[in-house]
């Protein structure tokens, strides 16, 4: 018997088991749609007068739960520095680059546009997280994907060179270590780690949030940068998958 | 009805349980995580929701409305963007594999050496 209908025979009755204690414990959950819990609702309607942010998850993701998100990033710069080190290490340097070029005008010129509105887009994303929908974790992650698009519509030659890996790798250092040294400065300030020490401002100003927005803003800046090297460490990869064109194509 | 989301949640898990288990490709399985992974996110964002309610942002909020539970909104919002991370390293793990033992499938890599 091979070991994969050996793994899928002991599956069967383990997974009835789960199935089992997963839907009574999913069942007996608060009925959809009912009023939130106590803390949620404590949440809900003191925070604004705690902490003059208008966007609440915000508000928890980088204040009441600080520490938890604190652990989050954590998470996510140990993947990937394990991306880069694991994908870094086994790559053959081949030295010269394979040059790729889009090859229709439209993805050339449609995702040039896009480049500086994705930009500006995860840019604000992040610059307003703490007022309206967003955050430093989404904004992060779309300003990364401007990064693809210079790929997408110019060349993997001038992704790389707008993106160089020097100032990617500090930035995601610098991102987390920010992140840490707003925990480390309220403690100087004779606060609790990560407590907000800063004033809380106007409610619904750009200038409101003290130290949320500084959490806020450190945060985009690792969540962009770890997308932007994962996208670079793949792409490599690829691209050396991609065949040198002939220098006839090259020309047109 | 009420407890339909969760059901939903609890099969997207276990699919996603299934796909690993029974998984004959590295990148199947990573991705078969991310689905169990998604079951976790339905069941915060059920658990959150408020019938009639709307978004937990008090700017441009419409009064008398209540709003939804914000901690399991943060809950899941830190968590999909670490997921993506995750199946990153997942998916560099698999590459690794291919190129150090020439496969992609989880029992034959057991029986390579070195």
């Amino acid at each position: 018997m091979s070991r994969r209908r050996l793994r899928l025979l002991l599956f069967v009755p383990v997974a009835a088991v789960l199935a089992g204690v997963l839907m009574w414990g999913l069942v007996g959950l608060p009925s959809f749609g009912s009023p939130p819990h106590a803390y949620a609702a404590y949440l809900l309607k003191h925070e604004v007068g705690q902490r003059h942010v208008t966007n609440i998850p915000s508000a928890i993701v980088f204040d009441y739960r600080g520490w938890d998100t604190l652990g989050e990033e954590l998470i996510l710069f140990t993947s990937v520095m394990g991306t880069a080190l694991l994908l870094r290490r086994g790559r053959e340097d081949t030295g010269e680059r394979p040059r790729d070029k889009a090859a229709s005008a439209a993805v050339r010129h449609a995702g040039a546009f896009l480049v500086p509105v994705v930009l500006l887009l995860g840019i604000w994303t992040v610059s307003y997280g703490y007022l309206t929908p967003g955050g430093g974790f989404q904004g992060g992650l779309i300003c990364s994907g401007a990064a693809l698009f210079l790929w997408i519509a110019g060349s993997y030659r001038l992704h790389r060179g707008l993106t160089p890996t020097p100032l990617v790798d500090a930035a995601e250092g610098s991102g987390a270590a920010a992140y840490i040294a707003t925990g480390l400065a309220a403690l100087a300030a004779g606060q609790a780690f990560l407590a907000g020490f800063l004033p809380s401002g106007t409610v619904g100003s750009l200038l409101s949030g003290g130290t949320i927005a500084l959490l806020n803003w450190a945060t985009g800046l690792e969540v962009a940068a770890a997308g932007v090297l994962i996208f670079h460490e793949f792409l490599e990869e690829y691209i050396q998958t991609v065949p040198n064109p002939s220098p006839r194509q090259e020309e047109r | 009805m009420s407890v339909y989301p969760y059901v939903v949640a609890g099969v997207l898990f276990l699919a996603g349980l299934y796909g690993v288990v029974s998984s004959r490709n590295y990148i199947h399985a990573a991705v078969c995580l991310t689905v169990m992974q998604s079951g976790t996110y339905v069941a915060l964002i059920a658990l959150g929701a408020v019938s009639g309610g709307q978004a937990p942002i008090t700017k441009g909020a419409q009064p008398g409305k209540p709003m939804a539970d914000p901690v399991v909104q943060a809950l899941t919002l830190t968590d999909v963007v670490v997921s993506v991370v995750a199946l990153a390293l997942m998916l560099a793990l698999a590459q690794q594999s291919r190129r150090r033992g020439g496969t992609l499938d989880p029992d034959e890599l057991a029986r390579v050496r070195g």
